[in-house]
């Protein structure tokens, strides 16, 4: 048998940005998660033809706190987009930390205003099916953006730590999509439980 | 053993012991470990269906009392539709995709270990509640208000919740790795019109999955709701919608069906030609019908639910769309049946296995054709016919092309071929006992006797028929035994296969039997759908080249190549042995005995331990070219 081989000189080697493995897994993540929210939206409007008394309770839901906190919600994301483009890929290392942190920071104003909501809210997880849908809906996306702060948390200790170079972030590209989903999942949410509600 | 396979073995050998065994990845270790453990849940579900027919075997029997019965219907049902027919096909596709790819090992080798580990934590999780008699007793689709904490406070129910949950995550991450694997890890050459059918019906499973798991894990998270933390989704007296459940539950059953029937019939596709020597006929009509048969799976749930009082109208829509899906399921067929028809059939065991599959496949196709005409089923839902149906699709498509994939595949696996005259005892034994056992469920059925009741009063005329079902069963459950006795014996004693014992066209022959740790000395380089048969057939000048190839001999590596043409792309650094999966695994496990026993503090714990093993296994290694300036190679 001959046992000549041809060696790679051309191809590049290991975890290279959107060539990377995990670039194609964070995709079948968002499709799954997806689907997730789809069948919650479903599950909801379902209840919600359903239901033979006010949907939702207490009119619809105020915009005071919501509007204000998709902002801030949609400004993480830009942030993250920043410390990709002007820091990782031109090796920028404080604009890097400063556009992660900065999504840190917005994503957990995000969720304290989030828990100050669920707060003054005046019907419970008990209140029928529409408190058990809007806080169901409204907590498994939460559940998300918490998760999504741990996975910024790690990227934010490897980017400190020198990990990453201007060919080598994947972490970050991957986690950017991930947390880019989480906004966009949100912009669902809200258009659903928040504005729709006002076009009856 | 030239200095390049002994340096290539070297790079992919999982060290020996207990520590290998807990933290290798190598993708054909996990495959057979799922095929085995899959089969474990074969023996305890059939274990349960024999006492259920024992019980049924004559009117007013108290042999079982109606909750020991309701239990095991229910453990019966989750056992076989869960934790042996999907994972069973994971464990084939998982032993033989990269071997069918031509690459070293699946996408996200950690990630594949990890959906054996959960697997096999969920079904233990299940079946710890079975001896303490709280196992799940409201069936395996579990509606409310049954399952509610209203009419079934205990337990049992949140086992099924839970582990159903906890099972969605190994499916899930294990659809993502072979979703992945696909995109990118083929040979170069391999285009998609290339691919061998079990991958077309591994990919549409897959894809299927990552949209179909999350309705009923979603499902389960709303019905523990309402029974651990007083929500209304499905409670009646609160305007709750126990109809609910049955959307998002049959939202994701049905696409399921098809996830664990077409890998099995990629399996027929795949295996039945060689013994036919011949191509199959009609690879394209096939592995479109393949994918056809999923999407048109998505839009049919609703026949499940013909008898809930739906408008007419999206009756007869499902109704239609139930109806098209016979037109892809008949393209294979008749592409089936032209591939023996016009081939030169050699009467192996597997032959036998795999064409009578295509019989139990017609036979058990039609009643659901019949089933899914409206007012028919207004008169067979819930009886008997529907029973028969559903074991005649999934024993007839889902476990004999499996032991008929385990016939041709085995000598792949161990180096050995399966015994052919024990073989024959063993096929022969269970297509007797399977039609013995089931065709007659559709008779009673249609006499009117409902399913999952325990017993039956005796004037009704069904007591000669279950008898006949009973006996059958137990049949059946020999010729299942002899099957593994065939296995147990040949492990040990059977011919030596060689390379290729079946003169099979694909490139998993083209390697040793058993397949060398590394797959490939070299990349394979594919010109054609059947590589090793090129000369022979000779549909073009091209061939593929087995010998020359990427080497990749720097440290665990295999090549990634682009989506449709499969052009070399990239050099994917893999990750070596880990105990990552594992820790995941039984932290994830942890949280959810906390749930079940109500600890908070256990579950946290749980939690903790799962944040900090993905954090470890995520943690950006210069091995893995993974960080900065990587040292190249």
């Amino acid at each position: 048998m001959p046992e000549a081989g041809l060696r790679a000189q051309t191809l590049p080697i290991g975890s290279f940005g959107t060539k990377a493995s995990g670039w194609y897994g964070v995709w079948t993540l968002v499709l799954t998660e997806s689907a997730i929210f789809v069948y919650l939206l479903f599950s909801y409007f379902y209840l919600a033809s359903q239901a033979p008394d006010a949907w939702p309770i207490g009119g619809n839901p105020s915009l005071t706190l919501a509007a204000p906190n998709t902002l801030i919600l949609l400004l993480s994301s830009a942030s993250l987009v920043w410390a990709e483009r002007s820091g990782a890929r031109r090796g920028a290392r404080a604009r890097l930390l400063g556009g992660i942190g900065a999504a840190l920071l917005l994503g957990t104003i995000f969720v304290f205003i989030q828990m100050r909501e669920w707060h003054a809210k005046s019907f419970s997880l008990h209140s029928g099916t529409y408190g058990a849908s809007y806080f169901v809906v409204t907590g498994f996306h939460l559940a998300h953006v918490i998760i999504g702060l741990g996975m910024l948390a790690s990227i934010f200790v490897w980017a400190a730590l020198g990990k990453f170079s201007r060919d080598r972030h994947a972490p970050l590209t991957i986690g950017a999509i991930y947390w880019h989903f989480v906004d966009v999942v949100w912009l669902v949410v809200f258009t659903a439980l928040y504005l729709a509600p006002r076009f009856k | 053993m030239t200095p390049l396979e002994q340096q290539l073995t070297d790079i992919w050998s999982t060290p020996p012991g207990i520590r290998g065994f807990f933290s290798s990845v190598d993708h054909k270790r996990i495959g057979i470990r799922y095929i085995i453990t899959a089969f474990v849940f074969l023996i305890a579900g059939g274990i349960e269906a024999l006492v259920m027919r024992v019980q049924l075997s004559h009117s007013n029997l108290k042999i079982l009392s109606p909750e020991a019965y309701d239990q095991l219907f229910s453990m019966h049902g989750f056992t076989m539709i869960f934790l042996y027919a999907g994972p069973v096909l994971s464990g084939f596709s998982n032993y033989l995709w990269p071997l069918l790819l031509g690459s070293r090992d699946m996408a996200f080798p950690r990630l594949n270990a990890l959906s054996y580990w959960i697997f096999v934590l969920a079904g233990l999780f299940l079946y710890v509640s079975f001896p303490l008699g709280l196992a799940p007793d409201a069936g395996w689709f579990n509606y409310p208000p049954l399952s509610s904490g209203t009419y079934n406070a205990g337990p049992n129910i949140d086992f099924y919740l839970l582990g159903l949950i906890f099972l969605g995550v190994s499916t899930t991450v294990g659809a993502a790795n072979f979703v992945v694997s696909l995109l990118r890890t083929r040979a170069p050459g391999m285009s998609i019109n290339r691919m061998p059918i079990l991958v077309w019906g591994t990919l549409t499973a897959s894809v299927g999955n990552l949209l179909a798991v999350p309705a009923v894990s979603l499902a389960c998270v709303l019905l523990f709701l309402d029974r651990q933390f007083g929500t209304h989704f499905f409670d009646v007296e609160q305007h709750g919608q126990p109809l609910l459940w049955q959307h998002l539950f049959w939202m994701f059953g049905h696409p399921w069906v098809y996830a664990i029937v077409l890998p099995a019939l990629g399996i027929v596709s795949d295996a039945l030609p060689t013994f036919c020597r011949r191509p199959l006929v009609g690879y394209t009509p096939v592995a479109l019908a393949t994918v056809a048969t999923m999407i048109v799976g998505f839009g049919v749930w609703l026949h499940h639910m013909f008898a809930t009082g739906m408008p007419m109208m999206s009756l007869a829509f499902f109704s239609a769309a139930s109806l098209v899906i016979t037109i892809p399921s008949a393209v294979s067929t008749f592409a089936w049946i032209a591939t023996i028809w016009t081939g030169k059939p050699v009467l192996t065991t597997a032959f036998l296995f795999l064409s009578s599959f295509i019989v139990l496949f017609v036979i058990g196709g039609v009643p659901g054709v019949m089933a899914g005409a409206v007012p028919l089923d207004w008169q067979l839902t819930d009886t008997y016919f529907v029973v028969a149906h559903l074991h005649y699709v999934l024993i007839g498509i889902n476990v004999f092309p499996v032991i008929g994939g385990i016939y041709y595949w085995f000598p792949k696996m161990t180096g050995r071929l399966l015994n052919e005259t024990l073989g024959r005892w063993n096929f022969w034994t269970m297509l007797i006992g399977f039609n013995l056992g089931f065709f007659p469920m559709h008779i009673v059925g249609l006499m009117g006797m409902p399913r999952r009741i325990y017993t039956y009063a005796p004037n009704l005329g069904w007591d000669t028929i279950n008898l006949i079902t009973t006996i059958g069963s137990f049949v059946f459950a020999v010729g299942v035994g002899l099957f593994i006795a065939n296995f147990l014996i040949s492990l040990k004693r059977g011919k030596a296969a060689g390379d290729n014992p079946w003169d099979a066209p694909t490139l998993e022959w083209s390697v040793p039997s058993p397949a060398p740790v590394y797959n490939f000395r070299v990349i394979p380089t594919v010109a054609s759908r059947h590589p090793l048969w090129e000369e022979r057939l000779n549909e073009s000048p091209e061939r593929s080249s087995l010998d020359r190839g990427y080497l990749l001999d720097q440290g665990r590596e295999t090549l990634a190549t682009t989506i449709l043409d499969a052009e070399p792309d990239l050099i994917l650094k893999m990750p070596g042995d880990s105990f990552a999966p594992l820790w995941l695994a039984l932290s994830l496990a942890l949280t959810f005995v906390g749930l079940i026993v109500h600890s908070p503090w256990v579950s946290a714990l749980g939690v903790l331990g799962a944040a900090s093993s993905i954090f470890g296994w995520m943690w950006p290694q210069r091995a893995l070219d993974q960080t900065a300036d990587p040292a190249r190679a």
